[in-house]
């Protein structure tokens, strides 16, 4: 039996230790925002954050969460969020949509950590986010509104 | 030295057929790739410099093997498999050697090598290590002969301050260095064993760390 923490709640899993959390999220706690890209870490469609900090939840067996706090696109909170959120519908930035909540999970982390983000610092923290729409551009510009949004 | 005989044979004889092994066993020379001669074979050397030197490359069997240089970039790049190109996704060192804020090494690479299913035959799985990190930038290796890798090693300026005897303990017994090892299915282990690297190592110090000109 492995428990951790999803977004605020205690939750337990036991099955297969070895299941990837992706699986666990969208197939038993059916929080489908997380997406499936390529299973491989190489696309950043899962990204969630474990304990703070991003996390590619498609190649995470459950069984490293024991103990652990897990947040996804549903749980996420905060000004970060909340100014990414903002920022994001103001110049619409997703196009399919495939991959935002991926690119989201990344831009928030990267928010809590240095607010105040360089284009490079942006680069660095999404390189590993694939858009197949390319909204890179509005990507960046979104993460630089929040920033100044939080700024005040 | 019997004992030692033996398991280089049991090694060498796994990777290739048996009568190339005992070839090359009974003639003290070439170890096969995969393997590394015992620190012991090397006392046939004579001159005690000569024998640090031949204990030191065949050390550098495992130094300069893709496994270990790709984490001792010379950019702030890691490089990836055994065809070293840069690593995709396109991450940098950051200033700890850890990443960068929003995609940190351990955003995939968790505590242990994660086996990934329902993938093309060339992808196994995913490596891992609770320390998972890159050398820092004065400890690069890419780009470098076997020479210079000796003489910065031995440098506490480009070694994270280690004395010999550390570096021994490190090379020997770190977590991380041995993932060299045991790098997750689909990937090729350094050469021999951690111990056996640990050992050569640690007779190549007692025999002066003569570097290879």
């Amino acid at each position: 039996m492995i428990t951790f923490k999803l977004n605020g709640q205690q939750r337990t899993f036991d099955g297969d230790p070895d299941t990837p959390l992706l699986w666990v999220l969208r197939d038993f706690e059916k929080l489908t925002g997380t997406k499936y890209g390529c299973g491989i870490a190489q696309c950043g469609a899962c990204t969630v954050h474990l304990d703070g900090t991003t996390r590619r939840s498609c190649i995470t067996p459950t069984s490293t969460v024991e103990g652990s706090e897990v947040i996804t696109i549903e749980g996420i909170d905060g000004k970060e969020a909340e100014a990414v959120r903002k920022a994001w519908i103001a110049i619409d930035v997703p196009q399919c949509g495939y991959c935002q909540s991926g690119q989201i999970m990344s831009a928030v982390s990267l928010l809590q950590l240095t607010p105040k983000p360089t284009n490079e610092d942006i680069d660095g923290a999404m390189a590993g986010n694939i858009c197949r729409c390319a909204t890179y551009h509005r990507i960046r510009q979104a993460i630089h509104d929040a920033a100044d949004t939080m700024e005040g | 030295m019997k004992s030692n005989i033996a398991l280089v044979s049991v090694v060498a004889c796994i990777a290739i057929n048996a009568a190339f092994a005992i070839s090359n066993i009974s003639l003290a020379q070439d170890s096969p790739a995969n393997s590394l001669k015992p620190a012991a074979s090397f006392q046939s050397i004579a001159d005690q410099q000569q024998r640090s030197v031949a204990i030191f490359e065949e050390a550098g069997k495992v130094i300069q093997h893709p496994r270990c240089v790709n984490c001792h970039p010379a950019t702030d790049r890691p490089l990836q498999s055994m065809s070293m190109h840069p690593h995709q996704p396109p991450v940098t060192r950051g200033e700890a050697g850890m990443g960068v804020p929003g995609m940190m090494c351990n955003t995939c690479h968790g505590p242990e090598n994660v086996k990934v299913v329902a993938q093309a035959e060339t992808i196994k799985s995913i490596p891992g290590n609770a320390n998972w990190h890159l050398a820092p930038i004065e400890m690069a290796w890419q780009g470098k002969s076997l020479g210079e890798i000796c003489n910065q090693i031995k440098d506490p300026q480009r070694n994270g301050g280690m004395s010999l005897e550390k570096l021994i303990e490190h090379m020997a017994h770190d977590d991380l260095v041995g993932w060299g090892w045991h790098p997750g299915e689909g990937r090729e282990p350094v050469p021999g064993t951690q111990a056996e690297f640990g050992e050569l190592i640690r007779t190549w110090v007692e025999t002066g760390a003569a570097c290879p000109s």
